[in-house]
């Protein structure tokens, strides 16, 4: 790999997945027909406004066809210190179109030596999304959510997207995913403004729950290998991950109140 | 019929590097050295937006002297570099050697086959993966491609033989305090004093985060100057 210096008029700016086309790493064409059934699919993510900011979580499970190919698959994902993006749909094209993302959002900061604005990172997303649309249409459709803290407004905000690249901003909450339906009528139902973390946390769990119950390719909380859904909150201090031991008790006293104990 | 004059090549060599030694000699000049818990990086810069120092990749910085538009072409193509090759392989793969080498590559292939030589020097510092930072790495490369691997503390820039007389050998890592004071009296010389707004500090610190390159505001810098 040669140092890629560029002519003034061919130089591809901040943008890293030019820089990739300029330097022969080409996507793959599509090659028509519909894709087999059996590439790994991942589904429901949740993300909700809350008073420091906002919150992403998503199950862990993963399908191929009818089988259940992954229990720990990680579907929710820093895009950078204050932007988290949530995956559903096929998952090859999906962490591979995070993985480019997350490097489109750093490589602009290098370059440019400042970050992009939200609105920016979100407008990125929708182009890698709107680049998929002929593996889309083939079955191979990634739908993310994207959300962040805007350090310009102080406050979180979120996107859902369709596999058009369309983009809409939510206000409040945004699911996607095939268990969407169901975790985002809990969240809706539940979702009162300016949450405390506490709160959002146990609603997220608990629309992932939901979810899970009715829909077979959402995984629930699995408590006996200790596999618990991703949620992680994104404020004006960053993005971080909740821990697994701070889920598993939130998930055994959700449990508790169900039982009615 | 015009014939062309006949000019030794010891004397086009000499000619060219006169010229980008001149270029380099009008900008200021900096320091970069280890410190127990990374690598610092001090600039006379007057300017709080156009960079001398700058962040590569996780682990690894650019800094570089002499003429603005040349070595921020070269920090651009750096970051390109290491972000296609985390891209390609892995982050773990970008390492700070490579990148020097493609820089001496290139510096050296414009100062023997280009009209102008770029006039610039520039320093590829990463740090390691060890705690007592001896895996830590400092490549200071010329003009023309001529790579050196510095020990423990090296100075880019026009008067280097001055700034480093006032600087002194560095025995073991010092702490970020005695360091950066040291280096900034040896940037300012025995007759100037360096306020904290004319000089550009960064550092790449060992510590949990994934990106090391942090850089020093105004206040910080004035603490630790002060301290």
């Amino acid at each position: 790999m040669n140092l890629p210096l560029f002519l003034v008029q061919d130089d591809p700016g901040p943008d890293f997945s030019q820089l990739l086309q300029r330097t022969g790493f080409a996507s793959p064409s599509s090659p028509g027909g519909l894709a087999p059934e059996d590439y790994r699919h991942g589904t429901t993510c949740v993300a909700i406004r809350y008073a420091d900011g906002v919150l992403m979580a998503g199950d862990r499970r993963a399908t191929s066809g009818h089988l259940i190919s992954q229990r720990n698959m990680e579907k929710v994902f820093p895009a950078d210190r204050h932007s988290g993006v949530a995956i559903a749909g096929a998952a090859g094209p999906a962490i591979e179109m995070v993985k480019l993302f997350q490097l489109q959002l750093e490589h602009y900061e290098k370059v440019e030596g400042t970050a992009l604005s939200l609105d920016g990172k979100a407008n990125q997303l929708s182009q890698m999304i709107r680049s998929n649309l002929p593996m889309a249409m083939q079955g191979m459709a990634v739908v993310p959510l994207f959300a962040g803290f805007d350090l310009s407004r102080s406050e979180g905000r979120l996107y859902e997207f369709d596999i058009t690249g369309g983009r809409y901003e939510e206000a409040d909450h945004a699911s996607t995913g095939s268990g969407s339906l169901h975790a985002g009528t809990v969240v809706k139902l539940g979702y009162s403004t300016n949450m405390s973390i506490d709160r959002v946390i146990d609603l997220a769990i608990e629309a992932l729950f939901e979810a899970a119950d009715e829909d077979s390719a959402t995984g629930g909380p699995d408590m006996i290998r200790g596999i618990y859904p991703v949620v992680a909150t994104i404020t004006a201090d960053g993005y971080r991950r909740i821990g697994d031991d701070d889920l598993a008790t939130r998930t055994q006293a959700m449990v508790e109140r169900r039982r009615g104990s | 019929m015009n014939m062309p004059f006949y000019v030794a090549p010891e004397q086009v060599m000499k000619d060219r590097a006169d010229y980008a030694r001149k270029g380099i000699a009008r900008g200021r000049s900096l320091v970069a050295f280890r410190f127990d818990n990374g690598i610092a990086i001090c600039a006379e810069n007057t300017s709080s937006t156009l960079r001398k120092v700058s962040e590569i990749y996780d682990r690894i910085a650019f800094a570089g002297v002499g003429k603005y538009n040349e070595f921020d072409q070269l920090r651009i193509a750096g970051v390109r570099h290491a972000d296609m090759k985390g891209y390609a392989f892995s982050r773990e793969d970008v390492d700070a050697r490579s990148l020097a080498n493609q820089y001496a590559q290139s510096l050296g292939q414009i100062f023997t086959h280009e009209m102008k030589p770029m006039e610039v020097e520039i320093l590829v510092a990463e740090i390691g993966h060890t705690v007592d930072g001896n895996d830590d790495q400092l490549f200071h490369i010329l003009y023309d491609g001529t790579v050196v691997d510095e020990d423990m503390a090296v100075v880019l820039g026009g008067e280097t033989d001055a700034i480093s007389e006032r600087l002194g050998a560095f025995e073991e890592a010092p702490s970020l305090t005695e360091g950066l004071q040291r280096a900034v009296n040896a940037l300012a010389g025995p007759d100037r004093t360096l306020e904290p707004a004319s000089l550009e500090v960064a550092v790449l610190e060992r510590g949990t985060h994934r990106r090391t390159f942090r850089r020093l505001s105004d206040p910080e810098i004035a603490e630790l100057l002060g301290g």
